[in-house]
């Protein structure tokens, strides 16, 4: 059999991974640079696609043609996501089914994004090893629902891959712990990521890894804290310029970054502080980790309740779990860990990077798949009941949450009028009792029915839930024994034209070559010496003298049209003659900048006492 | 094939929670999908659908009360819940109780009063919950308890439908008081 990869499509950054043979562990393949995290960011230029640190050092530059968190809008509406739109620079368009995002004049959908992420994984792997890898197994949030599980798998298409199995996080990570830390027993794996939360309850017994339920919130995770901090400082913005930000789209993306890290700071240091040059002023400002704490209190607390459920769903107290184990970066914020020390009464495990772990157990599952482990099995669940609208717009369970997978459900359905030919049938996913509640996954037509009295036709109809947790539909005339021909219409999703349509299409979204991107990135760096030159001039010039601001004034201008033309040692060559004719300023500017930081330190320091 | 026969269990209600797990575990090393990646489309399809009715019959054992809820249908020769000929009825004095408590809920939320429920309301529902969770308790009991097959077919399914109804009945006070209290039942319990 030929090899499968695992891969960790995440929110913020992916992975692949691998089992060496040699040693029967998990690894995580690093690029050539010797990183194993890809940011998931997708950056589209005219000479090419950048994805990954290339990419991320385009969000400000080029915001509204750089893609980050695609996670957050994969197999989702319009609907579902447009009060999340104002955080994100990038332009999504209102329209009827799955959401399509517009980059210049074209358009692409969050399928697409992804499958570039995927297919420069696939590339990193494919040097790794010196050939070519067409089988992964892709991970997705436990909780995600069909039609998102559905659009991952979409992706890898596009991408040339074959997603041999789709694979819930946090039952991937319990797969790397249990090769090596967990013992047998019930394990309770909280996975706090970019964009979402799940918790997962096991019993490990015997090399079976079963799933006893499984709950969470696929719009939850690290990015939302940044954006509440983001939200606090563009008032505090406000409150000390008299600007606000929040409609400046380079701005924005200054701020987010800036929040993240000053996030990732605090979950090591008690305070720390933020420095950020907008063009009129540079703003300035310290943060304590408590005041972080205040703003994500409300968010982190509400994992709690689908803990709750999940231990509900299984039959168990907290005091029934014998392990904890934390999944995700932002599991790393310390509020975070206390939280759930208190739900379960213990010390969660987090010795495996909970960066990596998920992609690690990817690998795991799929040396099971490839027959390179014969000794641990893995049971899963689906995440949300499965049911169809009937009369009244009210749904009838067929298959209920936390139930192993794969399983089926099947049903009888027939004709309400004589010689009706077309049967339709509409599947959802949720809790709620009325269908327009839950979620719309598909509506399926029986056609080529014989006509006959109403009442008289005899389908059955059954709803298989594969290991992956994708639905398949298959139906059958009893009478005759024939298969009924079953047309789907998924709700949010693509169809397989549009699939095959995207991977031809995918050609055009090439990662630019070594020479493209080499410009791209010398383009950029100039663009942000001359952002940062004009800031100067327009807050310092007085501080040098007249011929001196005309050298600067002069390099400006010749940077500006090396920037514009494609000769890539002129751009650099003029940029590092900018840097020189700006030292002087830069350094007067940087003094008459410290001044005011230790000003407002200081002041700070006396409001606290 | 029902769901004993793919244990190879005998058809009756005690069974050994520890030995159904075990079996469980190796029919699933066996027969798993994730073993057989390499078998023909056909054998793929079969072992997929074998998969899918072993996991079927260990949720139907697994729980006491969905067991006998799947005995009970064995025994009268049905194959899926809705093919019951007969629904099966609670007695009179419970399905008045039933409705008299439906109305208060009614009453109580058309009240319009803060808060949702009128003064007193909440004590008084509070209360009827409590013992209707007692009742459920003894249902459950009788239906748990030691019992031989035979002649208790009849009795399990008046429990059962009684414990079905105060189920419900108790969700809507919940429902209307506000929040999912000790003695919560998941759905998984049906």
């Amino acid at each position: 059999m030929s090899r499968i990869v695992g891969i960790d499509l995440g929110t913020t950054n992916s992975l692949v991974a691998y089992v060496d043979e040699k040693t029967g562990l998990p690894r995580v393949i690093p690029d050539r640079d010797g990183h194993a995290l890809l940011p998931s960011i997708v950056s589209f230029a005219n000479e090419g696609v950048l994805v990954g640190a290339a990419a991320r050092r385009q969000l400000v530059r080029r915001p509204e043609s750089t893609v980050y968190s695609v996670k957050r809008l994969m197999g989702r509406s319009y609907e579902d996501v447009k009060e999340e739109l104002c955080y994100f620079p990038f332009k999504v368009l209102p329209c009827e089914g799955i959401v399509k995002i517009q980059i210049g004049s074209r358009e692409v959908t969050p399928p697409e994004v992804s499958a570039i992420v995927l297919k420069s994984l696939k590339e990193r792997a494919e040097a790794h090893f010196g050939e070519t890898i067409e089988k992964a197994v892709v991970t997705v949030p436990a909780y995600f629902n069909d039609s998102q599980r559905q659009a991952t798998k979409d992706a890898g298409r596009i991408a040339g891959l074959d997603v041999v199995r789709i694979l819930n996080e946090p039952t991937a990570a319990s797969l790397a712990y249990g090769l090596q830390r967990i013992r047998e027993g019930v394990v309770a794996v909280y996975d706090l990521g970019g964009g979402t939360f799940d918790i997962s309850i096991l019993r490990v017994k015997d090399g079976v890894f079963e799933v006893l339920a499984t709950n969470g919130n696929t719009h939850l995770g690290g990015d939302d804290f940044d954006r509440a901090l983001v939200v606090w400082l563009l008032d505090d913005i406000r409150e000390k310029h008299g600007v606000y930000l929040g409609r400046d789209l380079e701005a924005m993306q200054e701020l987010r970054l800036a929040a993240e890290a000053a996030k990732i700071r605090l979950s090591a240091d008690e305070r720390t502080a933020l420095t950020i040059p907008f063009d009129a002023f540079t703003y300035h400002r310290e943060i304590t980790r408590s005041e972080l704490e205040r703003l994500i209190e409300r968010l982190v607390d509400s994992t709690v309740a689908p803990c709750r459920m999940a231990l509900a769903d299984a039959g168990l107290a907290p005091a029934d779990i014998d392990e904890v184990v934390l999944v995700g970066g932002s599991t790393r914020v310390p509020l975070v860990r206390r939280r759930v020390q208190e739900l379960f009464g213990k010390t969660p495990h987090s010795q495996l990077n909970p960066d990596e772990v998920v992609a690690l157990g990817a690998a795991v599952q799929a040396h099971i798949l490839a027959g390179g482990i014969t000794n641990m099995l893995l049971l899963d669940v689906t995440p949300l009941s499965l049911g169809i609208e009937t009369l009244g717009g009210i749904v009838s369970v067929l298959i209920p949450r936390n139930t192993t997978i794969p399983t089926n459900a099947r049903e009888l359905f027939t004709t309400s009028v004589d010689g009706q030919r077309v049967v339709d049938m509409h599947v959802v996913q949720g809790e709620r009792e009325l269908a327009k509640d839950c979620r719309s996954l598909a509506r399926f037509e029986l056609s080529g029915v014989d006509p006959m009295p109403a009442g008289m036709p005899k389908i059955e109809v059954v709803f298989l839930i594969d290991a992956n947790g994708i639905l398949q539909v298959t139906a059958t005339e009893l009478r005759t024994g024939k298969a009924a021909a079953i047309e789907v219409k998924p709700t949010y999703g693509l169809s397989d034209a549009d699939v095959e349509r995207m991977v031809e299409e995918s050609f055009a979204y090439a990662e630019a070559d070594v020479e493209a991107r080499l410009l791209i990135e010398t383009r950029n760096e100039a663009d942000t010496v001359i952002t940062h030159v004009e800031r100067a001039l327009a807050q310092g010039s007085h501080l040098v003298a007249a011929d001196e601001r005309r050298a600067i004034v002069e390099a400006l201008d010749a940077l500006r049209r090396a920037r514009d033309g494609s000769d890539r040692d002129l751009i650099r060559e003029a940029t590092t003659a900018m840097n020189h004719a700006t030292e002087h300023l830069a350094e007067i500017m940087m003094d008459a900048a410290l001044k005011g930081a230790l000003a407002s330190r200081r002041a700070g320091e006396i409001m606290e006492k | 094939m029902d769901h004993f026969e793919v244990f190879g269990l005998p058809r009756r209600l005690g069974i050994d929670a520890a030995e159904l797990q075990r079996k469980f575990y190796e029919l699933s090393r066996r027969g798993h999908p994730d073993f057989h990646q390499g078998a023909p489309p056909e054998r793929q399809a079969e072992i997929l659908e074998a998969s899918a009715r072993l996991n079927a019959a260990y949720r139907a054992l697994r729980d006491p009360i969905a067991r006998i809820e799947y005995l009970v249908r064995l025994e009268e020769g049905r194959d899926t819940r809705e093919g019951a000929t007969v629904k099966p009825k609670a007695p009179p004095e419970l399905l008045e109780e039933m409705f008299e408590i439906q109305e208060a809920l009614q009453d109580a939320q058309a009240s319009n009063e803060p808060g949702g429920l009128a003064p007193g309301a909440r004590e008084t529902l509070g209360a009827r919950r409590e013992r209707l969770l007692a009742r459920y308790g003894e249902e459950e009991a009788r239906l748990c308890g030691p019992a031989e097959r035979a002649g208790v077919i009849v009795a399990f399914k008046e429990s059962l439908a009684v414990r079905a109804y105060l189920r419900t009945v108790i969700d809507d006070i919940d429902e209307a008081v506000g929040e999912a209290r000790e003695g919560y039942v998941s759905h998984r319990r049906h």
